[in-house]
């Protein structure tokens, strides 16, 4: 069945990245629903390839742009693991396209919104089919970049323009360690291909960096996935409109570190600490945002918490060592992706439609909004874990993966099962609470939304239930080959609504008697949870401030430091450091040279003018005789340079001189500078010993030159080749013109650069030098 | 600013001789001393002078395009004379071609030029545009 022509992975793409084009020139509405298309067609494309994946070996693999030269193996595969996130990426992106077509339909900023999220999906789509971990990386940066634009949508908002930087910021920087990371990976496996790295897990565990490679790789990954301590991240995105936070902060973009951790998971999933750092980490992640969804009102975040629970959740099942848990990791997460998009949908629904979204003031809207209320409940069911919903079945096979952890099973399963409650508590907030019981006003008359807006939370609701009666079919077709992916060799669990009576299906109907408990007591629960202020004075939110705030006062000092506008004193520095360093290697590399007997040609003494010139420069008072004093020792200096048989260098220097001190005249007539000397005794001295240190410390450098034995084979190939291979006499210019071309290239384009930035900083963008101006 | 009589008199003559003088070096430079670099900071020499005497308004007219645009035809002469290198596909970028044409004597004939009067427009195209912008638009 392997049939499948590798480029048929790049249908999905391009179809992304033409629909993108053609969207920006459309407007918004028709936009999201082109882009809704090419999602479809995407979707269409990998639910097309499920067989193909399923029976093929090795996975089919695009390799469309490796780079050789750097070792960059380049392209894009697609086994189990792949398709699972790309179905999800098209899948959920199609739906929330088609829903935000609707949602945003009167804000004029719909066509970039669309835009970014085409975007986006590409980048997801490329981070997780790419086989090689340069263009993972380029993929993963892009979507912290689209989630970046997408979170600032309403930039008019300080809110959210904070909540998009800190976005950027702590995944950003988690990127970087990321990279980092995977160049070590990289260079310990000898190959940037991930099958490859995989395939050399031998060389990179044995390679010295290993534990920092892995650590590297871990951070960036927790940074991604809204891990402990960098989760609050995750909230503040909430600033987005609701389609972006359904896409990029439930679905997708969150787990693309919960991903890349599974991806790399054979190469660590028998060290000790990985194990260990996973397990914990996404256990206490789960734990704070069980806790902390407890303590919100806005539906927004309280399912931002829940998010974050889940991903904890995911990389504690990814660091649990049992075969298990790799195909409970995938459950869960096809299950958590299915209702949490559905939820996120139905809560801008409700906020769209009620004009609030207060969990504590909506209740009762079954009547008015009846296709609303039908599929909140039904995604709220999966969230529950309840039969015969497929979370039933993720959280049936989640409780024996922790149950079989081995020594710390006991804790693990024990916080898991509070965890599990408090969700049962979220999920009966989210639709007993607000559709059923006593109705309570609402700032707007509520009413059902059009069908683009219903058809994703009912689809993806209903998908959940269909899963949840079929199992066997879905953990087949999609989750077996994922599982795989994540333990590196095959791997085969069925899939089973019902168990029969075991510990599990206890342990499941525990959990939803104490969630319903918290759902009751909840109205007196969440205002002393919220009354904890420890949360806000001590999370690690505040220490992000912190940091960020010392990082600006830090910027600030320095700039004052060293930017003080004093042009003297700019000069100082600079000329200091030019004296300064090459004492300093002088000095280290032990002392002061003096060359050979008879190097030193003694006519170069004969040129007296040069150091009455430079007398006659310090001692001026007037600046136009110091310029004039100046142009003497340059003209001296080509002199030197005619006489030992550089007329070139002669030449240039001459014209150089020419033009220096017709320049200098000129400005100095017309600009208001002031003639004459106006520094004190003392700032005279001061200049005169950072100019005689200068001076020392450059003729100190030219002595050590002198010293060092010559090696005239370079001059002799040059002189040699010149003629047959450039046609030309003059060596020097030969050299710029052909030899060493491309180095003349680039410094007359910088040349042309400080020419235009001259131009701008002087003439300002408003008054463009040209002819009659 | 009121240059003298002498020296306004005198402006076209500072301004054509340097020219000339530049572009005798810049051709020759390839077999004596000269060269693009050099050729157009004598040229720039005497574009200064005669902005300097005639006015800042005067040297842009005998300059016809802006300084800017000097400075990007010199840069796509110095990227172009590379191209050619091309019909040759083993050989790299920027390696000059020549020809060799008979009139009497073989007159060498080579993008190597091309590439030198690039560095000679830029180096014209720089120098003018700073020393311009440095001396501000009043016109004499």
């Amino acid at each position: 069945m392997s049939a499948l022509h590798p480029f048929l992975l790049l249908i999905p793409l391009a179809a992304g990245l033409v629909a993108a084009c053609v969207a920006a020139r459309l407007d918004g509405r028709r936009g999201a629903v082109l882009g809704c298309g090419a999602a479809g067609l995407g979707f269409v494309c990998y639910l097309a390839m499920i067989a193909a994946v399923a029976g093929a070996e090795p996975p089919p693999a695009a390799a469309f742009w490796a780079v050789p030269s750097l070792g960059i193996a380049g392209g894009l595969r697609l086994d189990g693991l792949s398709l699972l996130f790309a179905l999800l990426i098209t899948g959920i992106g199609a739906l929330v396209l088609l829903y935000a077509g609707r949602y945003l339909k009167a804000d004029p900023r719909l066509n970039r919104l669309v835009v970014l999220l085409m975007v986006f999906m590409v980048a997801m789509l490329g981070a997780v089919t790419a086989d090689d971990v340069v263009t993972l990386f380029v993929f993963w940066e892009l979507t912290s970049i689209a989630s970046f634009f997408l979170v600032a949508h309403d930039h008019e908002k300080p809110g959210a323009r904070r909540a998009a930087l800190q976005a950027l910021l702590v995944t950003g920087g988690g990127g970087l360690a990321l990279l980092a990371g995977l160049v070590l990976v990289a260079i310990a496996a000898g190959t940037t291909s991930i099958s490859g790295i995989v395939a050399a897990r031998e060389a990179v565990l044995a390679h010295p960096a290993a534990v920092p490679a892995m650590l590297l790789v871990i951070l960036g990954c927790f940074t991604k996935s809204a891990q402990f301590p960098f989760h609050f991240w995750l909230p503040n995105a909430m600033a987005a409109p609701t389609p972006v936070s359904a896409y990029l902060h439930s679905a997708t973009m969150v787990k693309l570190g919960v991903y890349l951790l599974a991806r790399l998971n054979p190469v660590w999933q028998e060290d000790a600490l990985w194990q260990g750092l996973l397990t914990w980490t996404g256990l206490l992640t789960a734990a704070t945002g069980a806790v902390l969804a407890l303590r919100e009102t806005d539906l927004k975040r309280v399912l931002a918490y829940t998010t974050v629970t889940a991903l904890g959740t995911l990389v504690l099942l990814i660091g649990l060592a049992p075969e298990l848990s790799a195909t409970a990791a995938v459950t869960f997460l096809l299950v958590h992706a299915l209702y949490k998009a559905a939820l996120f949908l139905i809560a801008g629904i409700l906020d769209h439609e009620t004009g609030s979204r207060d969990a504590s003031a909506l209740g009762g809207l079954r009547g008015a909004m009846p296709w609303t209320a039908t599929a909140a409940v039904l995604a709220a069911l999966s969230m529950a874990g309840l039969p015969p919903f497929v979370g039933f079945v993720a959280k049936e096979i989640v409780y024996e993966a922790k149950l079989a952890a081995g020594g710390a099973a006991g804790v693990v399963a024990a916080i898991g099962f509070a965890v599990n409650a408090a969700m049962v508590a979220v999920a009966g907030l989210l639709s007993l609470r607000i559709f059923f019981g006593a109705r309570r006003p609402t700032p707007a008359v509520p009413h059902d939304p059009p069908k683009s807006m219903l058809a994703g939370p009912i689809l993806l609701a209903g998908f959940g239930l269909l899963a949840g009666i079929a199992p066997g079919l879905v953990g087949h077709w999609m989750l077996d080959g994922a599982a795989t992916a994540i333990l590196g060799r095959p791997v085969e669990v069925p899939l089973k609504l019902w168990h029969g009576f075991t510990p599990v299906l206890a342990l499941s109907a525990a959990t939803i008697g104490l969630g319903l408990l918290i759902l009751l007591g909840w109205e007196r629960l969440m205002p002393r949870l919220r009354r904890v202020s420890t949360f806000d004075s001590h999370g690690p939110s505040r220490g992000y401030e912190h940091a960020l705030a010392g990082l600006v006062a830090w910027a600030e000092g320095t700039t004052r430091a060293v930017q003080h506008g004093s042009l003297r004193g700019y000069m100082r520095v600079l000329l200091l450091v030019l004296a300064i360093a090459p004492l300093a290697v002088l000095l280290a590399r032990g002392g002061l040279d003096r060359p050979a007997e008879g190097a030193l040609d003694p006519r170069a003494f004969a040129f007296g003018v040069i150091v009455l010139g430079a007398i006659a420069a310090a001692l001026a008072r007037s600046t136009f005789a110091a310029v004039m004093a100046l142009g003497l020792v340059g003209f001296g200096t080509a002199l030197v340079f005619l006489m030992f048989g550089a007329p070139d260098v002669a030449l240039t220097q001459f014209t150089v001189e020419v033009l220096l001190v017709v320049i200098l005249a000129t400005v100095l007539i017309r600009l208001p500078i002031r003639g004459t000397d106006t520094r004190t005794r003392g700032q005279r001295a001061g200049d005169a010993g950072v100019a005689l240190l200068l001076g020392g410390s450059v003729a100190a450098l030219l002595m050590a030159v002198l010293a060092a034995p010559f090696d005239p084979r370079l001059g002799a190939w040059f002189g040699e080749t010149s003629v047959p291979a450039g046609h030309g006499r003059n060596v020097v210019n030969v050299i710029l013109v052909d030899f060493r071309a491309l180095d003349t290239l680039g410094e007359i384009a910088v040349l042309a650069i400080a020419a235009f930035a001259v131009i701008a900083l002087l003439r300002g963008a408003a008054r463009p030098l040209r002819p009659g101006n | 600013m009121d240059a003298s009589l002498i020296l306004r008199v005198s402006a076209p003559l500072l301004l054509w001789v340097p020219m000339a003088v530049s572009a005798y070096l810049l051709v020759r430079g390839h077999n004596e001393p000269g060269g693009g670099f050099v050729g157009g900071l004598v040229a720039s020499a005497g574009l200064v002078f005669y902005a300097i005497s005639r006015g800042q308004g005067a040297a842009l007219r005998a300059m016809r395009l802006p300084p800017a645009s000097w400075c990007g035809i010199g840069l796509l002469l110095g990227l172009g004379s590379g191209l050619l290198a091309w019909i040759d596909p083993s050989a790299g970028y920027l390696t000059h071609r020549w020809w060799f044409p008979d009139i009497g004597f073989k007159l060498p004939i080579g993008t190597a030029l091309v590439f030198d009067i690039g560095v000679y427009l830029t180096v014209i195209g720089t120098i003018t545009a700073m020393v311009f912008a440095l001396l501000g638009e009043e016109a004499a």
